[in-house]
């Protein structure tokens, strides 16, 4: 109780503040008399600092996220299924998953959150960051598919005679020699289908789902401020994906070493 | 041990295999020499059916494994293979490598595989090695590992296919070397290779091979010295 006061006193001080900064710029911003630092900050304030906007920008995110985290999940799940169902010797599952990844790759993302949003999910009351993590994570599927794919094919013929040859059945050798040694090789590509990924959720948009991109957006309809906005979700987007290029680089560089060990 | 009954094998409208019937007893060392595409290697292969077979019958111990219904994984348990290229596991360590299939099966605990793992590794003079990795061993010391990693799952025959082919010339003798050791030790043995010094100081019995069937057999002596099919004497004018 006390805390929450305390935070609600900090926040009303540090809001005043900025407050008290913008009355003292207000009546040039309104005769358009403002220099460049000046209009840098009335940007600022109006789409960020005001009115608490800037918890807007982190809603949005947080929902990006989510949705990225649990769509990446499903696609590498479904991914590998369909990498396996592609390479196993049975032909009507070779066929399922060529068909599957041949839609999937041609036609457009947005064309298909559509058609899961408003046809498959049309009459069902649904949590619209479940059919956003479902039509992502269906679409990163095929994507991931195909990068585990060429992996696994990368891997030597040998390794897998060398497996089976000591007895280990199909699936054995696949999880304990092949496997392993295809990831390390489909790891940047992945690397770039899970930022590819993070960027394409904001087709959510289209869906009215208020993720980062649409939170930049609704702020602009407040403020008709034509960049500052969308700069700021962008900026956003950008940490994320640098933090997890710089986290799968390293992750990649481990792998590496193992190599030379 | 092994016995092939009229053993087919074609790779679309080639002919690779064109009926072989061998019986291979058991602690018998036969060693396989012919020219390249002879069809030596496919047969090798065909014992633990790396290659499926086209038609015939292969029996291994009383059971027929060409029969679909054969669990080719229990089979192939007892039936240890040595490659030209080795194919070590690369992402794992020398241990890790020669344990993973005794663990997996459950043949044997973690504590029994690695105590099982550095006595044979000591006895091909690597023990010193077991925490390596596959890259930082020479070829022939790759080899050698490759060797214990199949006789880990304690098998009654060992195949080799061509194991000294892919190694630098000084490499081949400390190969050799743990596959005599090997023979003196009275496993049974399948050898596909080139060294003819060590078909004839080793092999009980050498087969030659071309163009898909066994021209000539015989112990090394007769092969090697009184050969009797002008193939076989060509071939051997060639490579001596």
């Amino acid at each position: 109780m006390l805390s929450t006061l305390m935070l609600g006193a900090a926040e009303a001080a540090s809001a005043n503040l900025f407050d008290q900064w913008w009355l003292l710029i207000k009546d040039k911003a309104v005769a358009g008399q403002l220099d460049f630092w000046q209009t840098i900050y009335k940007e600022i304030y109006q789409n960020v600092l005001y009115n608490n906007r800037w918890q807007n920008y982190l809603k949005g995110l947080g929902i990006t996220l989510e949705v990225s985290f649990f769509a990446a999940l499903l696609g590498l799940f479904l991914g590998m299924l369909l990498a396996l169902m592609r390479l196993s010797h049975a032909k009507p599952l070779q066929k399922v998953a060529g068909v599957y990844v041949g839609i999937i790759r041609g036609t457009p993302m947005l064309l298909q959150v559509l058609i899961i949003n408003f046809g498959i999910f049309g009459t069902i009351a649904i949590d619209r960051v479940i059919i956003g993590v479902i039509a992502c994570g269906l679409n990163s599927a095929a994507y991931v598919s195909e990068i585990l794919r060429s992996g696994i094919l990368s891997v030597d013929k040998g390794q897998t005679e060398a497996g089976r040859s000591l007895g280990l059945s199909n699936w054995q050798t696949m999880r304990l020699i092949v496997f392993p040694q295809a990831l390390k090789t489909a790891l940047p590509a992945m690397c770039n289908e899970f930022i590819t990924l993070i960027k394409e959720t904001s087709i959510l948009a289209y869906i009215a789902l208020t993720e980062l991109t649409k939170a930049g957006d609704y702020i602009r309809s407040k403020t008709y401020s034509a960049f500052t906005p969308y700069i700021v979700s962008g900026i956003l987007y950008l940490i994320v994906t640098g933090v997890l290029t710089k986290l799968l680089g390293k992750l990649e560089r481990r792998l590496r070493q193992g190599d030379n060990r | 041990m092994i016995t092939v009954k009229d053993l087919h094998k074609h790779f679309g409208k080639l002919e690779v295999l064109n009926g072989i019937n061998q019986h291979i007893a058991p602690r018998e060392k036969v060693v396989i020499i012919g020219p390249s595409g002879s069809g030596k290697s496919t047969f090798l292969r065909c014992l633990n059916l790396l290659e499926q077979p086209t038609s015939g019958q292969i029996f291994f111990e009383g059971t027929e494994i060409t029969a679909p219904k054969t669990d080719i994984d229990a089979i192939r348990c007892r039936m240890g293979m040595v490659f030209q290229q080795f194919n070590l596991f690369p992402h794992l360590s020398v241990m890790d490598n020669i344990t993973l299939a005794p663990i997996t099966h459950k043949l044997m605990t973690k504590e029994q595989a690695q105590k099982r793992a550095m006595e044979l590794l000591t006895r091909v003079g690597l023990p010193e090695k077991a925490n390596t990795f596959p890259k930082q061993l020479s070829g022939g010391q790759q080899q050698r590992i490759a060797i214990v990693r199949a006789l880990a799952m304690n098998p009654d025959v060992m195949l080799f296919d061509e194991p000294t082919s892919a190694l630098d010339p000084e490499m081949v003798g400390e190969v050799l070397e743990v596959m005599k050791q090997l023979a003196l030790d009275g496993m049974t043995m399948v050898v596909v290779t080139h060294e003819m010094g060590f078909a004839r100081e080793v092999g009980d019995r050498v087969l030659f091979m071309d163009g898909g069937i066994v021209l000539e057999e015989g112990t090394p002596k007769q092969i090697f010295e009184n050969p009797s099919n002008p193939r076989t004497q060509d071939f051997l004018r060639k490579v001596l």
